[in-house]
């Protein structure tokens, strides 16, 4: 276990050394400051928490984002030292197999945590500053943290399982953006079609479940849905009952999203030769 | 008692076979030089030693254990210099080495130790990506010696090197062999390695094409002595009457002839009773890349040879 610490303080460190903390945290500090500003002026008198109006709206730019980041940061992980020439060399040390995904998954979740909740944490506590924050739009807020540092670990967990069973770092960064593409972009627009080409026939049951697996899906449910001041604002007021899972599936959905591309990625990696 | 004990072993990947049959022990102590051609399958025999491929076919035993079952216990003993090792370009030589320590469970003060003893220490707070090829090299090996390893395999380790370094090299590796570890190094020229191990193992398409110390080699071989007469070439090519293989060199100065070294004796008294007809003569002895040649099945006539020999 001692050996999986060792590569992840050194990927953590390397993520130090080439920029990618600072650049990921302050990108995504970035934008949240910008929405959380901007995108409070209209509220108005109206009855709503600014914090709660900030969730929603970094919980959006969160579902483009940090899938983004996730990935870039994770595709080139064991594809690209076997490229290099450096995991031949890793491998003849005492250390297992799985110390080494896992130590790498652990060095870049900790760049994603520390970027996440760094740049967001920062604009959460300044809007809550300038507006009224109650404690469930904080409550609301601790969640959206919370669960984009598991958004960012699936997304982390997928591009680990692309490294592994690609043989090329080309191929895994195109298999990287098409994930991308697939999870955050097509696979909504996917079941949009499917509703309005069947005009709502099929679906009723299926639809809701089908949310369910996609990462990015459960994360929007969980954010919009879970606080009630948010749902508020959300436009998932009135959300039909179906389609209202409680959070603790939604965060049931994105750990098994973690921990399957995780386990999947491990036991390809465990038998293939060097 | 064997540090490594090879039986019979093949190694197919996806339909082609890249070893085959291929039966050595290396005793404890003792440095084996497996040379080849490239694509000849020796990277793959140390892949085999190290445990990170299985064998097809036979069996490996490596300080005792199979290796590719070994587990972190068996590769705490080993050390390996990958060809064309990769570093992390933008750590320094002290952090490479410091990383891998770490790894291995080694204490800070002998990877500072092994940078001195390989030459870096003045190096050492620089980054990789300023270092020369030798010096990556010589990191490297470093990083392999980590842990004071009872194997060391060390794949190509001389490319690279000026022949001052290399000399510096086989210093260490005398030392370690002198202390007990096995050693295992590969190379494509068989020139560069000067002799200096005990056993030389020679590859051909994946088989062992020779085994053994390099006088057993020769020996084995009968490769032919060339000895260059210098003074009337035509003459002495007609005396000799078609008794040995006869090269007359340009503007007839010279005259090769190859003989066996068992006929050399013969052959030499035949030209002094020449009298005047030779003014000089040179003996040249096979050299080890006619030796590595010969069992590559690649022979070269005796002027090309020659030609090698002026390099």
């Amino acid at each position: 276990m001692t050996s999986m610490f060792i590569l992840a303080a050194k990927e953590f460190r390397d993520g130090l050394r080439n920029r990618w903390v600072v650049g990921a945290t302050l990108l995504l500090a970035a934008l949240a400051f910008a929405l959380a500003f901007l995108g409070s002026s209209p509220v108005g008198l109206l009855d709503v928490s600014p914090l709660a109006v900030t969730v929603v709206s970094i919980s959006s730019l969160t579902i483009f984002l940090v899938p983004l980041i996730a990935l870039l940061l994770g595709y080139d992980s064991i594809v690209g030292e076997a490229e290099r020439g450096c995991l031949l060399l890793l491998l003849t040390y005492p250390v297992s197999r799985l110390e080494i995904i896992l130590g790498k998954f652990l060095g870049h979740a900790a760049i994603l945590a520390v970027a996440t909740l760094v740049g967001y944490g920062a604009a959460g506590v300044a809007s809550a500053w300038t507006g009224s924050a109650d404690t469930e739009s904080l409550r609301a807020f601790a969640g959206l943290l919370f669960s984009s540092v598991l958004l960012g670990l699936a997304f982390l967990a997928l591009a680990t399982l692309v490294s592994v069973a690609v043989s090329e770092r080309s191929t895994a960064a195109g298999i990287a953006v098409g994930l991308w593409l697939l999870f955050v972009i097509v696979y909504d627009l996917a079941l949009m079609g499917m509703l309005v080409a069947s005009k709502g026939g099929i679906g009723a049951d299926i639809f809701p479940n089908l949310l369910l697996l996609n990462p990015a899906d459960a994360y929007r449910l969980f954010n919009l849905t879970a606080f009630e001041n948010v749902r508020k604002i959300s436009g998932m007021g009135g959300l039909s009952a179906a389609a209202q899972f409680p959070p603790s599936v939604l965060l049931a959905v994105l750990l098994a999203w973690i921990v399957l591309p995780l386990a999947a990625a491990i036991a390809i990696f465990n038998r293939r030769e060097a | 008692m064997n540090a490594v004990i090879i039986e019979k072993t093949g190694k197919d990947y996806g339909g082609n076979t890249v070893l085959d049959g291929v039966s050595l022990n290396i005793p404890e102590g003792k440095c084996l030089a497996l040379i080849g051609h490239n694509g000849a399958g020796k990277t793959t025999l140390m892949k085999l030693m190290l445990g990170l491929i299985h064998p097809t076919h036979g069996r490996v035993e490596v300080l005792g254990v199979n290796p590719a079952a070994g587990g972190k216990a068996l590769r705490q003993k080993l050390g390996f210099l990958p060809e064309n090792v990769a570093f992390h370009d933008e750590l320094t030589g002290e952090g490479t080495l410091a990383f891998y320590a770490r790894l291995k469970g080694v204490e800070p003060e002998q990877s500072s130790r092994l940078l001195e003893r390989v030459g870096l220490t003045n190096a050492a707070s620089r980054r990789v990506k300023t270092y020369s090829k030798g010096m990556r090299q010589r990191l490297g090996l470093a990083q392999a010696l980590l842990g004071e390893p009872k194997l060391l395999l060390l794949d190509e380790p001389t490319t690279g090197l000026d022949p001052l370094l290399r000399q510096e090299f086989f210093q260490i590796i005398r030392e370690l062999t002198a202390a007990g570890t096995t050693v295992v190094l590969s190379s494509h020229i068989l020139t560069e390695l000067e002799a200096r191990t005990d056993l030389t193992a020679i590859l051909r398409d994946g088989r062992l094409a020779a085994f053994g110390d390099l006088d057993t080699l020769r020996r084995q071989a009968e490769l032919q002595v060339t000895v260059r007469v210098r003074g009337d070439a035509p003459a002495i090519a007609r005396k000799l009457n078609g008794a040995f293989h006869k090269t007359v060199g340009a503007d007839h100065a010279f005259i090769d002839i190859d003989c066996l070294p068992s006929q050399k004796m013969a052959l030499l008294r035949t030209l002094s009773g020449f009298g005047d007809l030779c003014s000089d003569l040179d003996v040249r002895p096979p050299s080890l890349d006619d030796l590595y040649l010969y069992y590559c099945g690649h022979a070269l006539s005796s002027t090309d040879k020659l030609e090698a020999h002026h390099d």
